[in-house]
């Protein structure tokens, strides 16, 4: 009830989708009903466009974010733990952190070709930034009792960054990383426009470029939701993690 | 191992990235016993938690001395167990996690940790909270388990830093209790920070005064308990006569303390 109650608004907006082309108040073929592109999403899917599209767009983000989390992670808390590093790197994040990543996407392209390849490398860069100012902040903060109760138990250095600062810090980690799973969706799409060949960004310009903005739409609808579930995903599995918080 | 700590004239100054260097502590000289439990009292900013940090081994010794069994400190160490006023308990992780930590860094095999880890629970009365984390806990049962943590190690030296600045009264005085019979079965040097008077005298065998900042050890009195301290040791006239003596004392140097503060 609650859960209807929340997404009332949705409901409403999918209502005036189907209504208002319907009714002339907007171009329906700027603004097909959502019923059409409701058929035209289930065509995508009887057709399996959508299956080998939205599987190729998967695998490129997951392995290209994977990869941002974790050299993003470890970047970030060796920052927070060996100033040399800190002042040689921060700096170069600092400059990079406002630029719209997707502008490197050509650079990609011309480095590693029309494929995965660039489209990862773009998720990746786009990812990297954030995830690391959130485990450099993240470590920064860690509580030095915590530090020096596990030095005082016998740990070495090089333990206490893996067994006390990566897991203080990893509320902070947790939370770049949503940001950069949100970043991730924007890089892959856009990549894809550029790139073509596949995925559900390629599929959503394909159909827009062939006139079908029926299916274009349910393209769109369909990168949305996905990219929806799997912040909710993300959310869930957050909570898990934490729970040793209050 | 020996016990026995030495500092020798020992000073420390503090310099923040921003503002001025503070002299913390100003040729410290002092001689902790083996076995003996040692109160370091003094007004807040004294520099006695520094003392202890150095002690430690978490900070390094800048200048003058400071040795543990005739070797000197050069670094953080499991003959030095520590207890920190805020706990400092790993909260990602179990009270049992917590308390492992420190047995698998000295390596010990894994059914000798369980044991051990197990045994510590029942010692300072967690038994059925193995699987709690940190902040499901209240104040007295989170130090219960920072001092199980900290002697399951077995450290020769227990260093503790205020470690029931943050309980209430009540619970202070049971954890003073507990920690009194636990000394009593497995005796150790203890070098206990405090502000609190009573505090220092109910539970030491010296207690030293430190004063206002520059930190420096201003007077040390034996209070020379017989054996473990009953309860009723409170009401009589020479613990209340020690307490007024070294209030008076620790007073001094905290108005002194507060004269500096306003000047600036």
């Amino acid at each position: 009830m609650s859960a209807l109650k929340r997404y009332f608004p949705i409901l409403l907006l999918g209502l005036l989708w189907e209504i208002a082309p319907r009714l002339h108040l907007i171009d329906p073929e700027s603004v097909p009903p959502l019923s059409t592109v409701a058929v035209a999403w289930w065509n995508l899917l009887r057709s399996g466009d959508l299956a080998s599209n939205g599987l190729s767009s998967l695998q490129n983000l997951v392995a290209g974010l994977a990869l941002g989390v974790v050299v993003g992670t470890a970047l970030g808390v060796l920052m927070a733990w060996y100033k040399p590093l800190d002042e040689l790197v921060h700096p170069v994040v600092r400059a990079l952190y406002p630029m719209p990543k997707s502008a490197l996407i050509p650079v990609m392209i011309l480095w590693l070709g029309l494929g995965s390849a660039s489209k990862i490398a773009s998720i990746f860069i786009g990812c990297l930034l954030p995830v690391v100012l959130s485990a450099y902040n993240g470590a920064r903060g860690v509580d030095r009792v915590l530090v020096w109760s596990a030095l005082a138990a016998g740990a070495t250095r090089r333990a206490v960054l893996w067994e006390v600062v990566v897991p203080s810090a990893l509320p902070e980690i947790l939370a770049g990383t949503r940001n950069a799973l949100a970043l991730s969706f924007i890089l892959l799409v856009s990549s894809e426009f550029v790139i073509g060949q596949r995925g559900l960004g390629y599929l959503i310009s394909f159909l827009g470029e062939g006139g079908a903005y029926d299916a274009m739409f349910a393209g769109v609808l369909t990168v949305a939701t996905v990219g929806f579930l799997a912040d909710r995903i993300y959310l869930a599995i957050m909570r898990r993690a934490l729970a040793w918080r209050e | 191992m020996s016990g026995g700590i030495s500092f020798d004239s020992v000073s420390h100054t503090y310099r923040p990235a921003r503002g001025r260097a503070v002299l913390a502590l100003d040729r410290v000289s002092l001689a902790v016993r083996e076995r003996e439990f040692l109160a370091l009292l003094g007004p807040s900013g004294c520099g006695k938690s520094t003392l202890l940090y150095l002690l430690g081994g978490f900070m390094p010794v800048e200048t003058g001395r400071i040795s543990v069994g005739g070797e000197p400190v050069t670094g953080p160490g499991p003959d030095r167990g520590i207890v920190f006023q805020n706990f400092a308990l790993f909260p990602w992780k179990t009270v049992k996690q917590n308390i492992l930590y420190g047995l698998e860094k000295q390596k010990l095999p894994r059914p000798e940790r369980e044991k051990r880890a197990q045994e510590f629970i029942d010692l300072v009365h967690l038994t059925g909270f193995e699987d709690s984390y940190p902040s499901q806990l209240s104040g007295g049962m989170k130090q219960r388990v920072a001092i199980a943590r900290t002697l399951a190690i077995d450290p020769a030296i227990l260093l503790m830093d205020e470690p029931f600045g943050a309980l209430d009264a009540q619970t202070r005085g049971l954890m003073h209790e507990e920690l009194l019979g636990i000394m009593e079965h497995r005796p150790k040097t203890v070098v206990f920070v405090t502000h609190d008077v009573r505090e220092a005298v109910y539970l030491a065998d010296r207690v030293a005064v430190m004063s206002a900042r520059p930190g420096r050890i201003k007077e040390i009195v034996e209070i020379g308990h017989n054996g473990r301290p009953a309860p009723e040791v409170v009401k009589s006239s020479e613990f209340i006569d020690k307490v007024d003596y070294l209030w008076d004392s620790v007073r001094k140097e905290a108005l002194l303390a507060q004269s500096q503060k306003s000047d600036g």
